[in-house]
């Protein structure tokens, strides 16, 4: 009791106390004061005059709380009446209070969590300083953001609109700081980087540009914050430290600051070197060929008050005189800008459009939700009638019962909202740590941050604005004479009224989620079924890098046969061959290719772009790519022998018209060497799942040697145990050679990602709007049988079949959810052309898909009315009619 | 005190409003200014005055400020906002009105029906 009284005490201090209310009690005081300064004139004392005073003033402790109410003052205390009043009647129907909360939450959550994801990698742009300014340059047509090191040394040094350009490639390399050598990823980049991006050090000193001196000077690497921490422990001593990049000494130079993690939002590199050691860390380099496009990305800030226009013209001048003295390998040289985060727009387009789409859809299920609550409500407010109309009667005004109304529906949003953030914030922190593909370090950083609990918040708020506004109308139009005479079960009207119309909205939109992500699981199981010219399944991939064990030349195809002879006599295998990446890796290798007679090989004269594969030759055995005419490529192909490629069908036909003509025919590559068909194989797919039709030449590894190294290797054995035979074997052909083994199913799942992740969202979103489905028809129908169970009671009292009975208790309910998934069917079936740009093969004219959309609305509406019609059936009208 | 009117509901603000017009005034003084521009007439309990003061405050119709009064003392200072002058003038015709249509029926005797 003492406690509830300091309890007290502290609320008085709180909420009466205030300085406005000292303020008027001081307001007060001065007025007797100055009442008994008139006294004390005409001859009173003071003592006498004060006493006389405050008896005139009247009942002061009356007045100070007229006053104080009448300034407004007693604001809180009704908020937090009304908010003590709502939480009781919402602990009254605890059943309500739940299921408004789950399904808030989980609409809250879904957005929380799209939202946080379109934060991370849209809104929030790379951080740098001055993020609007920076723009990565885009060449062609195609948009394609990979430039070669002589072009961007060109537009480096010849354009006026950039303060600096600076340009990075991705690479991976064995990394040896004194123990187990492990693969890392980096970014190869050029010495002006951190300086162009205008990024300090957090420890010790970055590399610049004038530490470029040639080719394999600038022997440094710069850690990032959060590899430093993980891999070195935080120790600064770290700073000058000798560690092995592929068995050549480098040198750490110093650690960026925690905020700055690349110039990827969803790679970032385990550390920073300069790229003029191109040939330490990838064994050979490219930067003096403009012809190889090899720089994933050229970057750089505006300079200040140019625009990107501006920048867009400078650069395209640069081109045209570029194309002009390179002739060769210069071919449609303008160029656009965009931004960086997401490399240029081929890949970041996509999947900035189906983020946003996305948030339609988590939007459109909080829609539904919100339509679903309102419905609720309002069936609610109609049952509590009567209470309103009591209130009404004994004087509450309109406006006190609607504030009474909203702040229970705003209870109940903030309760949702916490608890779908909650479960956001849980799965978003997941998210966070995982490293979706093992083979790449693919990353999603989507921590929350401020941004995303504001929206949240917000969402929260506005939905519970939203549903709490439904019952207004009926509460304003609540006449309570005419309810306390009849009371509140009055009638039901035959017209639509609001509540209909939220359910067939919530329907609606409930059947958009639903098709949508029908199509797309559908287009996923189309795409796992079609041909990729390979057999994934029964094949283990090894996949490394032969520089990274300092194998350079000659050395590189020899090794590779000595790995595959060593594989070969594991027990249980069937076939290995090598390839330098395999098929659907990220992209293909892409070269041009040319027909015999052309001469003049410039880019615009080439007769089609083929993906290049450079392989051993028991590879279509180990791929299981099947062979259609011609002879194999074999071990006497190599360098002292004539250049002989196998190409594949699609080549035959665009090269040389038909497969038969093919054979023996010869062909041109960019570099001028003739090179003779030999074989064909079957058409495949390379670059990604969704490509057309795509030209393919398979090229000696002895011809064209590449230290890339994928072996298949194909066995119907136990994956794991496979792997550590794999395993043991190369580590005797040498120590030090790092090397990644996984089943090739898995390797593809880097090329079925984003399929697979849109699957998943949507399909999550589908299952979503189905529940949000089933409780809005279950509440609604739920709601008209209780409604109308006296005048069902009547009518099994004069014999009405249960068919009748159901047709009474249920026809609207199923006729509204009939007519909202017709509505929401066509509607998804237009959104659902959207999702054809990333869910391959995603058609939403696919008879299958509609009758499953028809069957599963079908289902939801059986099982949320199952309930109501089995209470519908049971309802006894002796009972019934006794009670009344 | 047998000779001075009740207060009619509504009344006090309509003199608070026109007490504050002719001038600043704090609470006391308008309680002052009341009784000499009333003659005295009315009965009015000291302390009624204010939840009054403070319900004009909110309307928006004075606003106050506090200073230092005749009797060196602080006090808060009401005055007319623009919304108050429009609010007295409307009362004043609705009050001359009401007074009017009253002292006219009262008036009425029975050979003039």
């Amino acid at each position: 009791m003492r406690f509830l009284n300091s309890l007290g005490s502290l609320w008085e201090r709180l909420f009466h106390r205030s300085p406005k209310n000292a303020e008027m009690e001081e307001e007060l005081r001065s007025h007797i004061e100055h009442r008994a300064d008139d006294l004390e004139r005409s001859g009173l004392d003071r003592a006498q005059a004060r006493r006389r005073a405050r008896v005139e003033f009247g009942g002061y402790e009356r007045y100070r709380q007229e006053s104080y109410e009448a300034a407004g003052g007693q604001f809180f205390e009704t908020v937090l009446a009304d908010v003590r009043f709502s939480l009781r009647m919402l602990r009254k129907s605890p059943g309500f209070t739940i299921a408004a909360v789950l399904t808030l939450a989980l609409a809250i959550g879904a957005n929380a969590v799209v939202f946080a994801v379109l934060n991370a990698l849209i809104l929030r742009p790379i951080r740098v300083p001055e993020p609007q300014s920076l723009y990565a340059i885009q060449r062609g047509n195609d948009q394609a953001i990979n430039h070669s090191y002589p072009d961007y040394r060109d537009l480096r040094d010849r354009n006026r609109s950039f303060d600096g350009l600076t340009a990075y490639n991705l690479a991976s390399v064995g990394l040896d700081t004194g123990n187990n050598p492990t693969p890392a990823w980096i970014y190869e980049v050029t010495g002006n980087y951190f300086d162009a991006l205008n990024i300090h050090p957090y420890l010790g000193r970055f590399f610049h540009a004038s530490d470029e001196h040639g080719a394999n000077s600038a022997p440094y690497i710069v850690l990032p914050h959060a590899y430093w921490q993980s891999r070195f422990q935080s120790d600064r001593g770290v700073v000058g430290r000798v560690v092995q990049l592929n068995k050549h000494p480098f040198t750490i130079l110093g650690v960026a600051p925690p905020e700055f993690r690349g110039t990827l939002a969803f790679i970032f590199p385990d550390f920073w070197a300069p790229i003029v050691n191109q040939e330490q860390i990838e064994g050979s380099s490219v930067l003096n060929e403009r012809g190889h496009r090899e720089l994933l990305m050229v970057l750089g800030h505006l300079k200040a008050g140019v625009a990107p226009a501006q920048a867009i013209a400078d650069l395209n001048s640069i081109g045209s005189s570029l194309e002009k003295t390179n002739p060769k390998e210069d071919g449609d040289m303008t160029f656009t800008l965009a931004r960086p985060g997401l490399a240029g727009d081929w890949f970041g387009r996509p999947l900035r459009a189906f983020l946003v789409g996305l948030m339609l859809l988590a939007g459109l299920i909080l829609l539904a939700a919100c339509a679903n609550l309102g419905s609720l409500f309002a069936a609610r407010a109609a049952d509590r009638g009567r209470e309103v109309a009591l209130r009404l009667a004994l004087g509450a005004s309109r406006c006190r019962i609607l504030r009474g109304l909203f702040t229970e529906a705003v209870l109940i949003s903030l309760a949702g909202g916490a608890v779908g953030l909650a479960g956001s914030v849980a799965l978003l922190r997941w998210l966070s740590a995982w490293r979706p593909l093992s083979s790449s370090p693919l990353q999603v950083a989507v921590n929350p941050d401020a941004n995303v609990y504001l929206v949240a918040l917000l969402l929260a708020l506005a939905s519970g604005f939203l549903f709490g506004a439904v019952p207004v109308r009926q509460v304003l139009r609540t006449d309570p004479y005419q309810v306390v005479k009849s009371g509140s079960s009055a009638r039901m009207g035959q017209r639509m009224t609001v509540r209909d119309l939220l359910l067939v909205v919530q329907i609606a939109i409930c059947a958009v989620l639903v098709t949508s992500s029908m199509v797309a699981v559908r287009g996923l199981m189309r795409s796992l079924e079609s041909n990729f010219g390979f057999e994934p399944q029964n094949a283990m991939l090894l996949q490394t890098t032969l520089t990274m064990a300092g194998y350079m030349g000659d050395r590189v195809p020899a090794m590779q046969k000595r790995m595959i002879d060593a594989l070969e006599t594991i027990p249980g295998v069937k076939a290995v061959g090598s390839v330098d990446r395999p098929p659907l890796h990220y992209g293909a290798n892409i070269a041009n290719v040319f027909t015999d007679r052309t001469t003049d090989l410039k880019p615009a004269n080439a007769a089609a772009q083929a993906a290049r594969y450079r392989i051993s030759p028991e590879y279509f055995d180990a791929a299981g790519t099947a062979f259609l005419s011609g002879r194999a490529l074999n071990w006497h192909d190599d360098k002292n022998a004539p250049r002989v490629a196998v190409v594949n069908r699609q080549f035959a036909n665009k090269i040389f018209g038909s497969v038969p003509a093919a054979i023996g025919g010869y062909y041109k590559s960019g570099d001028g060497s003739r090179i003779q068909v030999v074989g064909i194989v079957e058409d495949g797919k390379y670059g990604t799942l969704t490509e057309d039709l795509q030209p393919a030449m398979f090229l000696s590894l002895l011809q064209s040697p590449s230290p890339v190294t994928s072996l298949v290797v194909r066995s119907q054995r136990d994956p794991g145990q496979l792997a550590a035979e794999i395993k043991s074997k190369v580590r005797e052909l040498d120590q030090a050679l790092p090397v990644d083994i996984q089943t090739w199913n898995r390797e593809l799942e880097g090329a079925l990602f984003a399929s697979r992740m849109a699957t998943i969202s949507l399909g999550v979103m589908g299952l979503m709007g189905a529940v949000l489905a089933i409780t809005g028809i279950f509440g609604m129908a739920a709601y008209s049988v209780s409604k109308r169970l006296r005048e069902l009671g009547i009518r099994i009292a004069l014999g009405a079949q249960r068919k009748q009975v159901l047709e009474a208790a249920l026809g609207r309910a199923l006729r509204l959810l009939a007519f909202g998934s017709a509505a929401g069917l066509v509607l998804g079936v237009l959104a659902s052309r959207v999702l054809a740009y990333i869910v391959y093969q995603a058609t939403p004219r696919d008879p299958l898909v509609l009758a499953c959309v028809v069957l599963a609305m079908l289902l939801l509406g059986l099982l949320a009315t199952w309930i109501p019609a089995q209470r519908a059936l049971s309802v006894n009208p002796l009972i019934l009619l006794r009670e009344e | 005190m047998g000779d001075q009117a009740q207060l009619l509901p509504g009344t006090l603000d309509l003199l608070i409003l026109r007490a504050v017009s002719l001038g600043p005034l704090h609470g006391y003084g308008i309680l002052l200014r009341i009784g000499q521009i009333s003659g005295n007439a009315l009965l009015i309990e000291q302390g009624a005055l204010y939840p009054g003061l403070f319900r004009l405050v909110r309307q928006g119709l004075l606003k106050a400020n506090w200073g230092t009064s005749e009797n060196n003392r602080r006090a808060k200072f009401y005055e007319l906002t623009a919304a108050g002058r429009r609010r007295l003038r409307e009362e004043t015709d609705n009050w001359n009105r009401l007074a009017t249509a009253i002292g006219t029926a009262l008036a009425v005797q029975p050979e003039e029906i």
